[in-house]
């Protein structure tokens, strides 16, 4: 068997075995549902309860999308800024870090009675892009730095502006740095959106996040299982398509997507 | 004799403390094909750079008696932009111009052609052995047209064999265009072949050692290597470096 399918049975047999293992344990030992509820119990749930899962996660993909989108558009705009004075550069790098490292959870209650609870989303959405903001920032930032320092000179040598400079060579060298920061702040997007709803704590918010919380509450542990999996297959799919989206961009010249063509 | 640019005591040093180059004065005539030799941190690469105009000398003065020729260079590693095709890459110092697009691409083919890479313009770097880069970034060089062309070591990360092979084409290429060609270099035998003239560069703080003026025949080919002259010119210009890196230690 070759190594490529080799890496995704494996998992896959692990997988089914443990799901196997797990309703086996569950119905021997008559493990309470508001315990353990076997994976059987949390199919069930999650079909009955697809139309009312499915439209929170609607809710909580939608802002997660908006708020990353929102983080790619101002993180590069910002880290161009950057490269172009480094004035604003030092005036504004420490709060962008503060912002970065103050825990999200703690700055929810805040934002959510600034913005208000009619508004609850748009609190949520500004929550997930302060989370998901910050890489792209410092991956953009780094990238546009990294352009070759040679070909900067080769581009000054043959009459180049600023202008130019940072259209045909700074950010086509700070593509790779951006197309990474993506991936991780992608996810981050999520789970800024997710704790946002935590941390809003409130019954306005409709998002997967209070779905968990709500079944939580009525001791609904089949449906919190089936919540959680749907997050975790978002949080799947948004990976996969930024590392899809990578590649593709990438096919025809970064070294990373070379080597894995070898 | 012309002259294309002149060094007057021309120095150039860093923040850090550190005295790169000079003071040298040197001056670099129309047609020549000068070599600088020396040791590796001697100040090769400051002077090219100082001579671009892409760093100002600290001291001393840089002057174009005829006025700034059009100045093309080429560094040790063939500094492509991975992102775009051979054409792309080649077709950069016109469109920086302000060329057209359909007259910077006939400049670029070209250029691709005279290095031999006519069928490789729409590939990209990474599918282009270390031989072929630096045909294209000497075919990007010679798309800005230069009248002064500055090399920094360009041949030195080759195979013996990549880097006769492009021996032998810049001398063409030099001959054909009347290029003023300054060459930075660590080899005494690239040196010995390709030069006119050879200036040695002391160890530290790179001020010039010695110059020696070389009478090698026009059509330098590799017939030239295996003659006994040439192995005379290898010996003189060996000893020369050995010499101008002693006086310094
Ligand atoms: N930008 C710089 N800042 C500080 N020191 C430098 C810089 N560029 C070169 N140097 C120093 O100047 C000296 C000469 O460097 P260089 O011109 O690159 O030598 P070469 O090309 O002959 O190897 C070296 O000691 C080097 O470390
Ligand atoms: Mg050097």
């Amino acid at each position: 068997m070759n190594p490529r399918s080799l890496r995704t049975l494996l998992p896959l047999a692990l997988g089914i075995a443990v799901l196997m293992l797990w309703e086996g344990l569950v119905r021997a030992y008559e493990v309470p549902r508001f315990v353990l509820p076997a994976p059987s119990a949390i199919w069930d749930a999650l079909i009955a309860d697809l139309p009312s899962l499915m439209g929170s996660l609607w809710v909580t993909f939608r802002i997660t999308l908006i708020a990353f989108a929102l983080a790619v558009v101002t993180g590069v705009a910002l880290a161009i800024l950057f490269s172009q004075s480094r004035t604003v550069e030092m005036m504004l790098y420490p709060y962008a870090v503060v912002l970065q490292v103050t825990p999200v959870v703690a700055i929810a209650p805040l934002i959510v009675i600034w913005v208000g609870f009619e508004r609850i989303n748009l609190a949520l959405l500004i929550l997930a892009w302060i989370v998901a903001f910050f890489p792209i920032l410092s991956n953009t930032t780094l990238g546009l730095r990294s352009a070759d320092h040679n070909l900067v000179d080769l581009f000054r040598l043959h009459g180049a502006s600023r202008l130019q400079i940072l259209k045909r060579l700074r950010l086509p060298s700070a593509l790779p740095h951006l197309l990474n920061g993506m991936k991780t702040s992608g996810g981050l997007a999520l789970i800024g959106t997710v704790v946002a709803e935590y941390g809003a704590g409130s019954g306005t918010a409709t998002g997967l996040a209070w779905r968990i919380i709500e079944a939580g509450n009525r001791l609904q542990i089949a449906r919190m299982f089936a919540a959680l999996l749907l997050l975790a297959l978002l949080g799947i799919a948004i990976f996969f398509a930024l590392a899809l989206l990578e590649y593709w961009v990438l096919r025809q010249w970064h070294e990373s997507a070379v080597t894995q063509e070898k | 004799m012309t002259i294309i640019a002149s060094l007057r005591g021309l120095e150039r040093g860093f923040a850090n403390g550190v005295k790169a180059l000079g003071p040298i004065d040197l001056d670099i005539r129309e047609g020549e094909f000068l070599s600088l030799l020396g040791p590796s941190g001697c100040g090769k690469s400051t002077a090219l750079r100082v001579i671009a105009g892409l760093l100002a000398p600290s001291s001393g003065t840089l002057t174009f008696p005829n006025g700034r020729p059009r100045i093309g260079y080429v560094f040790q590693d063939p500094t492509l932009m991975p992102w775009a095709t051979a054409r792309e890459n080649v077709r950069l110092p016109p469109e920086l111009e302000g060329l057209k697009r359909a007259e910077s691409d006939t400049i670029a083919d070209a250029a691709l052609a005279r290095v031999g890479l006519s069928d490789f313009a729409g590939a990209f770097p990474r599918a282009l052995s270390g031989g072929m880069r630096m045909r294209v970034s000497i075919a990007r060089a010679l798309a800005g047209r230069p009248r002064l062309l500055l090399m920094d070591e360009p041949f030195a990360a080759l195979d013996e064999i990549n880097r006769d092979a492009l021996n032998e084409d810049l001398l063409k290429l030099w001959r054909q265009d009347g290029l003023t060609i300054v060459f930075v270099t660590h080899s005494v035998y690239e040196s010995a072949f390709l030069s006119t003239r050879i200036v040695t560069l002391t160890q530290r703080q790179g001020r010039i050692a010695s110059e020696l003026a070389l009478a090698s025949p026009d059509d330098r080919t590799s017939e030239w290597r295996m003659t006994p002259q040439f192995a005379d010119t290898a010996r003189q210009v060996s000893r020369a470096l050995r010499a101008s890196v002693t006086v310094a230690a």
